[in-house]
């Protein structure tokens, strides 16, 4: 089991999220993030001064896959749709789960996820 | 006395709408400030009103129109003020609505780092003894009236003494923490551009009671007051978004906002004296104004969040010494003399000898007895948190 942390560009999220689902991936977690890389940040004015804003709203996503086959399915459904080929596309992480229950019936691992 | 119905309905109307300006306040306030100080902002505007009118019942009032004590909580009122149609509460009613701007304005330029009860006694003192003073020279028959000096609607007795309030209180409070750091100035931006948004859209609408108003009649000159006030007013504007555009690459709303109450704060001396075209070239001159005053007191390491020191301070002079150059038959256009400009001045120096040295007096004195700033540590939590237990925005159900 591995988890699919993926850090995108906010318009970017519907897009995933079907191609997800065509993948037969059919569950996700999204949090909003601020944060920056290489894509450093902008500028912006308020009332006569210009400041830098450093963070650059991001979007993250964390899917949990059960095995290999599905991990690159998950990859590929990202990939192909968070790729514009600029710069500021993001990043994705890929962490070792070491178990998963379902609250609601105490089942584990690969069948609560 | 015969009251003329139109004239009353009319002031009463005038006076409604420029106590709505406390919204108007308190909304632009509000957007203005970070997000963890709104409660503290809106609450502060919001009992301005309670104590402007309590201070004003009270003291304020009596001294503006009587000269004395003589009517302390409006207690000798006549039914009707000697050359108006209008009986005498409506006419108090009006004027309170005034004094309260006065206080309102304090109030943004100390956000964010002001003890909430610093403030409440500020403003009643304000509006009880400093505003009067300025108040009855002006408008209460008193030697500036005499003397020639015009200032219609208030740029000079409400713009100017809540701005020389305020900047006496910035200078006393001292900046927010990170905005002047290692001789860089850095932006505090504002939470919310719709909500100061609102609150200029609210004090545009009141200003069209504020000046108009001011007649206390309805009469021929009402239309041109109201014609001269907007002109005034989208003329700065529209200065300050090219002026922005120009610098910035982009037009900078906060500076636009600011723009259109620094045209409607300059035009309020001399709406109804001059035509509409001179009502024009005082927001012209009060674009530049507010364009470059922001950035000038910010030089001056003084921290004002809202802009209310550019807005209404120097709005308020420059648009008060504007009457003796553009005032029908009596600027220097018209006649040919510099003697309404000297009239003039005299009002903007009456007005900084005494009510800034006042001011800086009460703040110290206030900053002495009971401490004028929040802890850092609160002011780093927010004032929301720390001076009121409460926060504005609670997006889930957490707790």
């Amino acid at each position: 089991m591995k988890m699919i942390v993926a850090v995108v560009q906010p318009n970017k999220i519907s897009e995933i999220k079907d191609a997800l689902n065509a993948a037969g991936i059919e569950r996700l977690t999204v949090l909003d993030v601020e944060g920056y890389g290489k894509q450093k940040g902008h500028t912006e004015i308020f009332r006569g001064r210009e400041y830098e804003v450093l963070f650059t709203r991001k979007t993250q996503i964390e899917v949990v896959v059960k095995n290999e086959q599905e991990k690159q399915a998950a990859l590929d459904a990202i990939i192909k749709t968070a790729r514009t080929g600029n710069i500021g596309d993001g990043k994705i992480f890929i962490l070792p789960v070491e178990e998963v229950i379902r609250i609601r019936t105490g089942e584990k691992n690969e069948e609560a996820i | 006395m015969e009251f003329n119905l139109v004239d009353t309905l009319w002031v009463l109307i005038a006076a409604l709408l420029v106590f709505f300006m406390n919204a108007g306040f308190a909304f632009l306030e509000a957007g203005f400030v970070r997000a963890k100080n709104t409660v503290n902002v809106l609450a502060k505007n919001f009992i301005v009103f309670g104590l402007a009118t309590l201070a004003f019942w009270a003291i304020g009032y009596t001294l503006m129109f009587k000269g004395n004590f003589s009517a302390v909580f409006f207690s000798d009122y006549k039914s009707g003020v000697e050359g108006l149609k209008i009986p005498e509460m409506v006419f108090f009613f009006f004027q309170l609505a005034f004094a309260a701007t006065a206080a309102s304005i304090v109030s943004g330029a100390v956000a964010e780092r002001i003890k909430f009860i610093s403030f409440i006694i500020f403003s009643l003192i304000l509006v009880a003894f400093i505003y009067p003073v300025i108040g009855m020279a002006t408008w209460g028959g008193g030697f500036l009236y005499k003397y020639g000096f015009i200032d219609f609607a208030g740029s000079t007795v409400v713009h100017s003494v809540g701005g020389w309030a305020a900047l006496a209180g910035i200078i006393v409070l001292g900046a927010r923490k990170g905005k002047f750091k290692e001789g860089k100035i850095n932006a505090i931006p504002g939470h919310s551009m719709p909500l100061a948004t609102l609150g200029t859209f609210i004090l545009w609408l009141g200003w069209f009671g504020f000046n108009p108003g001011s007649e206390l009649a309805f009469d021929e000159k009402v239309p041109l007051i109201a014609l001269n006030t907007n002109l005034a007013g989208v003329s700065s504007m529209l200065v300050a978004t090219i002026l922005s555009w120009i610098k910035f690459k982009k037009p900078d709303f906060g500076m636009i906002l600011n723009g259109l109450l620094a045209g409607l704060v300059a035009i309020t001396a001399g709406c109804a004296d001059v035509t509409p075209v001179w009502a024009s070239v005082i927001g012209l001159l009060a674009g530049f104004v507010v364009f470059f005053g922001i950035p000038f007191f910010e030089r001056l390491k003084l921290d004002d969040p809202v802009g209310a020191t550019s807005v209404h301070l120097l709005n308020g002079m420059i648009g008060t010494l504007m009457v003796g150059v553009f005032a029908v038959d009596k600027g220097l256009i018209d006649s040919g003399s510099f003697s309404q400009i000297i009239k003039q001045l005299s009002g903007i120096g009456f007005t900084f000898i005494v009510v800034f040295p006042a001011s800086l007096l009460v703040w110290f004195l206030l900053k002495l007895v009971m401490g004028m700033r929040v802890s850092e540590k609160e002011e780093y939590e927010g004032l929301d948190y720390g001076e009121m237990g409460y926060e504005a925005y609670i997006l889930d159900d957490k707790r």
